[in-house]
């Protein structure tokens, strides 16, 4: 039943497609069109995330919309257009929101999947799924765990250092493209909260951690040692924020194969 | 002047002095004119019609400021961001709480005398934190305008309800967040609404019948003057153009304005234009959003205006309220200044509306400079690049302050921070959502997190932070600048003892020294402030009143 449920989400959004309201017809509804000039979502869908989304669509949309997103009369998905929907962030709130008079119920999907959805229905028609060589989450988790090192810093579960920020769920946090980066180029995907701080007291005593919270008076850190501390500023000689990210970049020491089975690891954590 | 020195001029004219302090009985029209020779009061939103949220009380000083202490909390039962500023009127508080209860309160204590419950229609339709910001008063009668677009008369003794009116369709958008603003015989209120399509108006009720007495739409319609500023369309247009988006064109009332009775003009700050975002289908200045009006008080005829941002495209709401400063750096000129969440400084003559001063008070890419009149000279960033001030502005709602005593004005803002922005065409839909696309990022940052900063800051230094900014009002120079690490939402009141509080997003309620910005005192509320202070006086004790979270918390010496 759940399924069924799950596969009638996108059908409105396509709906939307193939049937124009008379107002907009006199409103010239040809120009209420993206405006490319001005980039109404991002230019370009890293391909992870489009990967990422034909398997949530294969999932969950197949059944109704087909392979080729035209199996319902008048609605062509592969368009990557859509009336009540032209901004990425309106096709978020349309699928979220669903609409009962079509039969579509709202659907709650996590960020990332978001992220995902969007991207591979921007891309339906140029994409080739039989192209997609998704990662391996077990191979994944083994590298993470063994050679890639990645537990001497995070935590997933009850396993590894709080050093840096829990993984646990950051499936449904972050899409696959920002995840992929991130092993990449971590300090260029590194949010500023967790920024490296370096404290020193007007005692001498030196702390050096990341950022859980700052205010014009205090700051909240782990340190090093896994260690909470707040520290009045008042109390500091010395404050420095670094935007350099302790987390090495896997370029050099894993193959393409190994960093997709990570990311196929990283995607499937998606907290409890 | 301090205590000793009022009871010596006490001693001298008592009867004179009893009746400054002690002044029962109905709120007259010349009282709320008078409002600020009665500073044990707070009669209106702002604290008079000056709007300067400035008292001559002087008991808590820089010197003893650090020795408040709270009195009494008052929580409210409702939860979600709070926003209300007190009345304090003869020994009685009256608060608003959501959605649209008032609450009267012993000033002294806390406790509740009435509370009037109203409900509003479930069918409401109201963007951005669905609020109330408090009441007006006169006789024995408060005012409030509801989240579903009436105006209702409250019997200030028993909390009963005189009379209600609706002004506008709720289903369609219109609702009213701001305190109303008694003149005269009449309450004058605006309709918000500005994500949603409306057409904005300010109107005026007769106090005693909920009759409307006059009404002024902030979107001039066909053959009105104004009208020609939402320009026809191009023949060919390559983006979608509305030929008729002056009826949905916006221009929301949602802070309350200002009154010169010399002048007998009312001055508005009127909101977005709509869409926001999507200027292409609404060619032209589109008057009168993003602008300040000023009206006759008595029937609601434009006397002037002044657009500080012709045909925006970046949500930049003239909505903050105008503050009136008489005799302008010695200048002899009456003005209204205006710190606006374009980012800019303002000083404008209140009788003719003439362009005085416009200077930034935080960075500013969305223009250069002025012409000779005040218009902006517009630089529209490429697509993809941050615009500053963001789409929350270098400020916004938040009451400023302006001390006679300094010469400085105050203001809460938002500094190093920018939107990149993706507009959208958009069609008109009855009570749907209207801004035509948004911005892409809050942020200069590209993929830096949302809005969700207290009690967690993940915005950090990357993404802006809040200051207290004081100018000096005739020049725009800023004169020092209290740096917080989140941004802010709070009002700002200062005191003739040279005192400035402010809250902030990051919960902290503060006292500053308003010549040098020091900082005097400091308390953590727990949660953030987004509301304005007020002082007022019981007995010979000077008592300071904010709202933060979900309490109202009140100050004073032991």
């Amino acid at each position: 039943m759940k399924r069924v449920f799950a596969t009638v989400v996108l059908s409105l959004v396509a709906g939307a497609v193939g049937v124009r309201s008379a107002s907009a017809q006199a409103t010239n509804d040809a120009r209420l069109k993206p405006d490319t000039t001005n980039q109404l979502h991002d230019a370009q869908y890293p391909e992870v995330d489009i990967v990422y989304g034909a398997g949530l669509y294969k999932a969950r949309c197949v059944t109704c919309h087909g392979d080729q997103g035209d199996a319902i009369g008048g609605v062509n998905l592969r368009s990557g257009k859509f009336r009540n929907a032209v901004t990425d962030t309106e096709l978020a709130r349309f699928i979220r929101a669903g609409s009962p008079a079509a039969g579509m119920p709202p659907f709650a999907l996590d960020n990332a999947e978001m992220a995902g959805i969007t991207a591979y229905l921007r891309n339906m028609n140029t994409f080739d799924t039989a192209s997609v060589k998704a990662g391996d989450a077990a191979r994944g988790r083994a590298i993470f765990e063994g050679k890639g090192g990645c537990v001497a810093c995070h935590r997933v579960g009850l396993v590894g250092s709080r050093v840096a920020p829990n993984l646990s769920d950051i499936g449904s946090q972050r899409s696959p493209g920002s995840l992929q980066r991130s092993l990449l180029d971590p300090s260029g995907q590194m949010m500023p909260i967790n920024r490296p701080v370096r404290l020193v007291k007007k005692d001498g005593t030196i702390v050096n951690g990341r950022r859980l919270n700052e205010d014009t008076y205090s700051i909240q850190v782990i340190d090093d040692k896994e260690r909470l501390h707040s520290i009045l500023k008042a109390d500091l000689k010395e404050f420095t924020i670094s935007k350099t990210s302790p987390m090495p970049s896997f370029k050099d020491t894993l193959n393409s194969g190994e960093i997709a089975d990570v990311l196929g690891y990283l995607q499937s954590l998606k907290g409890q | 002047m301090t205590t000793k020195t009022r009871l010596v001029v006490c001693g001298l004219a008592g009867l004179i002095c009893l009746l400054s302090v002690r002044v029962h009985g109905q709120v007259t029209p010349q009282r709320l004119v008078n409002a600020t020779t009665e500073p044990q009061n707070w009669l209106t939103y702002s604290g008079s019609y000056w709007s300067q949220r400035y008292s001559t009380l002087d008991q808590i000083t820089p010197a003893n400021v650090r020795n408040l202490k709270l009195q009494w909390v008052y929580q409210s039962p409702v939860a979600g961001n709070w926003q209300t500023t007190p009345l304090v009127v003869d020994g009685v508080m009256y608060i608003t709480q959501r959605p649209n209860d008032v609450v009267a309160l012993d000033p002294l204590t806390g406790r509740v005398f009435w509370i009037y419950r109203y409900t509003p229609n479930e069918n409401r339709i109201v963007c951005c934190g669905a609020n109330n910001r408090g009441v007006a008063i006169l006789g024995d009668t408060l005012f409030m305008g509801t989240l579903d677009a009436h105006v209702i008369a409250i019997d200030a003794k028993t909390g009963r309800e005189m009379w209600k009116t609706q002004v506008a369709s709720t289903t369609s958008g219109y609702s009213i967040t701001h305190a109303p603003l008694v003149i005269k015989d009449k309450v004058v209120i605006g309709v918000g609404g500005g994500e949603y399509g409306i057409r904005g108006f300010i109107a005026a009720y007769n106090v005693e019948t909920g009759k409307e007495a006059w009404r002024f739409y902030t979107i001039p319609g066909p053959g009105e003057k104004g009208h020609e500023t939402w320009e026809a369309c191009p023949p060919k247009s390559e983006s979608f153009c509305d030929p008729e988006a002056w009826k949905h064109g916006g221009g929301s009332i949602w802070m309350t304005g200002s009154y010169d009775p010399k002048l007998n003009l009312t001055y508005w700050g009127v909101g977005n234009v709509g869409p926001d975002y999507a200027g292409s289908q609404r060619p032209g200045d589109n008057l009168y959003t993003a602008s300040i009006v000023a009206l006759d008080a008595d029937n609601g005829t434009l006397r002037w205006h002044y657009q500080f941002t012709p045909h925006d495209v970046y949500d930049y709401d003239a909505v903050q309220v105008p503050v009136m400063i008489d005799n302008w750096g010695n200048t002899g000129i009456d003005v209204v200044a205006w710190a606006n969440r374009n980012g800019n400084y303002y000083a404008l003559d209140r009788a003719t509306g003439r362009f005085l001063l416009g200077k930034p008070f935080v960075k500013v890419n969305w223009m250069s400079d002025f012409d000779e009149r005040g218009r902006p000279n517009q630089t529209p960033q490429p697509p993809g690049q941050p615009t500053y001030p963001g789409n929350q502005g270098g400020t916004n709602w938040y009451s400023p302050s302006f001390s006679p005593r300094t010469g400085l004005f105050y203001i809460s803002a938002w500094e190093d921070y920018a939107s990149i922005y993706g507009p959208s065409p958009v069609e008109y839909k009855e009570g749907r959502n209207f801004t035509g696309g948004g911005p892409r990022n809050n942020s200069a940052v590209p993929g830096a997190p949302g809005f969700s900063r207290a009690p967690i800051n993940t915005w950090t230094e990357a993404a802006g932070h809040g200051a207290v900014i004081a100018l000096d009002a005739r020049t725009g120079q800023r004169q020092w600048k209290f740096d917080m690490t989140d941004v802010t939402d709070s009002g700002i009141l200062t005191t003739a003892s040279n005192l400035l509080f402010t809250g902030g997003r990051e919960g902290f309620f503060q006292a500053l020294d308003a010549r040098t910005g020091a900082l005097l005192w400091k308390t953590n509320l727990g949660s953030a402030i987004n509301s304005g202070p007020i002082t007022y006086r019981i007995g010979n004790k000077q008592y300071v009143a904010v709202v933060g979270g979900l309490g109202l918390f009140v100050f004073a010496l032991d």
